[in-house]
């Protein structure tokens, strides 16, 4: 979505989803604040370091070549990492899953945790109701549109500029909601964004950049192809999705549900 | 015929003044005394930054400080290393860095002795400059067995731990106590791989049966896969090698999956601070093997005091390695009077040793492996935790003996 409205390549979205689950650790650990909570104050406080972000920095390189703006994401990345490690070290920080999600449920001969059932929905849910903004509201409409064609849009007197910030900062809000997801099932530590970045670049270039729907098919194609990857031939699981990335960008240069005009 | 004759004039003026340059070097240290620049070096060289700083990292300084003033303390006047100075350097945990480190160590910064070193694969670079430059390396951090076999070196020695030891604690007692069937989970690189080999050898040797090792990317984020395959097989223990942010990346969705009731967790190598990290809930039955444990008796936990005095934390298996190292080489220093590499190493060689760290301790002269007691703890349960960092409870020492197996015979001094 920043992609597809400003234009910036934003390579900081690991970062972002490493502080989202740092900050739900750090809050937890210092005010006791639960995992409900979390779920609501971590992305409003992500919403602010991104509007922050795009104010004081990525703002002044739009007019240029999207490589600086992919430069300083990238450099963001490498600097909130080590800042990370210099403040809270390498070591995870605790996080349990909250007790009301604690325990496991029978699907015949599936067992699941209540947990990951609960990861998933609420990932759904985040997906539909970013989904209908987007295709249902005043707001989504303008954002769509100035994604189809900023030029246009602002000849029609919508203020494309105004909208910049606020979606840039929901953006980085969504990573760190994402993170705060992770933090139960996964290490809590200043790394543990890394790999992340570069699935997640493989899985917006399949499913064609700046394309909602296509970074949901392709989050679940990916998945699947590593899951199986994994069972199957293990050494193969990470080449395969970049095998799947070439094959698509071979076949569909501008990704799965991407437009020919933005590749 | 000219130019032949001025090439030959200019090799001959480098060699002399090469061979003035090492008498240059060679004068001070003959003229002032035995120790060599006047001062004794101690050169610390390990993971000041990343995934290893917290159990070891910049607190090994803070213990080695220890082992200096405690030398001090008891030699006073007489002490043969009156000059002693710490220097520090991070190897970020690669090969190669490490190899400039400790070329830069011994040569510019004329350290005397190198330790620590985590980090297998940059514990064998720095071995093989100790072997050249004729200067002492003692590794604390890493676990490769290849130091004492096959790599082993005069000059080298491996104080704290290997994979041998870990599998022979782990796998042999967790065998012994009725977890027959395994399945084991291991990141495809040199140290998961080397922990594999060790710990089917071990639960082999003690009559159990290996059914899977599953090898996993590393680094790695998901493991349901991985946990699902290990499972299929109903073992008793699923053993995982893998370390840091993996590790618990791992414990987590294994107790999310549900393995916790059904089968036995060892795990391969565990750092307290890993238990620190996740809590000891996350750990429920997990059974490993520790070289060392802060809390396990009056003489541990004194040191351990003194150090919380100093870094506000507990210190690590690898700290008092690095204490007990640094002390026993100072020692070495005094008994020989001087810092001369060859006569240090004659020194320690086949040395008995008791102190903070090493209990029933002995420097193995045939491979300089330095090996000790050790202990087969399980991670306590939360109500038997009574304060901070008392996490593990010690189910049985493993005497030195049956803890380490005989110098591998691929070791050639």
């Amino acid at each position: 979505m920043i992609f597809g409205v400003l234009g910036v390549v934003n390579f900081s979205h690991g970062a972002c989803y490493m502080l989202g689950a740092m900050i739900a650790a750090i809050l937890l650990r210092d005010t006791g604040m639960t995992f409900w909570v979390a779920l609501v104050v971590v992305p409003l406080v992500m919403f602010v370091i991104g509007v922050l972000m795009e104010r004081l920095l990525v703002r002044w390189l739009l007019g240029l070549d999207p490589l600086y703006n992919f430069l300083l994401t990238f450099g963001l990345t490498l600097f909130t990492v080590d800042l990370m490690k210099r403040e809270y070290g390498v070591s995870s920080l605790p996080y349990p899953v909250p007790d009301a999600l604690q325990g496991r449920v029978s699907l015949g001969s599936l067992e699941l945790s209540v947990y990951q059932i609960f990861a998933a929905a609420f990932s759904v849910l985040v997906c539909v109701v970013v989904w209908l903004v987007l295709t249902k509201t005043r707001v989504g409409m303008i954002v769509r549109a100035s994604t189809e064609d900023a030029e246009r849009s602002r000849a029609l007197g919508i203020n494309v500029a105004r909208w910049v910030t606020p979606v840039f900062g929901f953006g980085i809000a969504l990573a760190g909601l994402a993170g705060v997801l992770a933090a139960p099932t996964r290490s809590v530590n200043a790394d543990m964004g890394s790999f992340f970045v570069i699935i997640l670049f493989a899985t917006v270039v399949i499913g064609g950049l700046g394309s909602i729907l296509g970074a949901v098919v392709a989050g679940f194609l990916v998945g699947l192809v590593e899951a199986y990857g994994q069972a199957y031939a293990p050494s193969y699981a990470q080449v395969l999705i970049f095998v799947l990335m070439a094959l698509v960008i071979l076949f569909r240069p501008a990704g799965l549900f991407g437009r020919e005009e933005t590749a | 015929m000219h130019r032949n004759k001025s090439l030959a004039l200019a090799a001959s003026a480098v060699a002399g003044s090469l061979v003035l340059a090492a008498c240059g070097s060679g004068g001070p240290s003959s003229g002032g005394g035995k120790i060599s620049d006047d001062k004794v070096v101690l050169g610390l060289l390990n993971d000041q930054s990343g995934v290893y700083k917290d159990l070891s990292g910049p607190n090994s300084k803070v213990a080695i400080q220890m082992a200096v003033d405690d030398y001090k303390a008891k030699y006073g006047d007489k002490a043969v290393a009156k000059n002693i100075e710490i220097i520090t350097a991070d190897h970020q945990n690669k090969p190669d860095i490490a190899n400039t480190k400790a070329q830069e160590m011994y040569d510019r910064q004329k350290a005397d002795i190198i330790l620590d070193v985590p980090t297998s694969s940059a514990a064998l670079a720095v071995a093989t400059q100790a072997k050249a430059k004729k200067k002492l390396f003692i590794d604390i951090g890493a676990g490769t067995t290849a130091l004492t076999g096959a790599q082993c070196n005069k000059y080298t020695f491996h104080w704290a731990y290997d994979t041998g030891m870990l599998a022979a604690g782990t796998g042999g007692a967790l065998v012994a106590d009725g977890g027959k069937n395994w399945s084991i989970v291991y990141p495809d690189y040199a140290f998961g791989q080397d922990m594999t080999k060790s710990f089917s050898a071990a639960v082999e040797k003690a009559g159990g049966t290996v059914q899977q090792k599953i090898a996993t990317p590393f680094p790695n984020d998901n493991f349901a896969t991985f946990i699902t395959k290990a499972g299929s097989t109903n073992p008793d223990v699923v053993g995982i090698m893998a370390a840091g942010g993996d590790l618990i990346n791992f414990i987590k969705q294994y107790n999310q999956a549900g393995m916790a009731d059904k089968a036995r967790l060892a795990v391969g190598l565990m750092f307290i601070t890993d238990i620190h990290s996740l809590g000891v809930e996350a750990f429920k039955n997990t059974v490993f093997t520790d070289a060392w444990y802060w809390n396990f008796d009056d003489q541990n936990r004194a040191w351990a005091d003194k150090f919380k005095e100093k870094t506000n934390t507990r210190p690590s298996f690898a700290h008092a390695g690095n204490y007990s190292a640094a002390l026993n080489y100072l020692e070495a220093v005094q008994a020989t009077g001087t810092d001369d590499a060859d006569a240090v190493v004659k020194e320690l060689e086949g040395k008995k040793i008791n102190d903070v760290f090493l209990r029933n301790g002995e420097v193995r002269a045939a491979d300089h492996n330095v090996t000790h007691d050790v202990y087969q703890v399980k991670v306590k349960s939360k109500d038997q935790v009574k304060e901070e960092w008392d996490y593990e409870e010690v189910l049985k020492t493993v005497p030195a003996s049956e803890a380490y197996a005989p110098p591998s015979p691929e070791c050639k001094m």
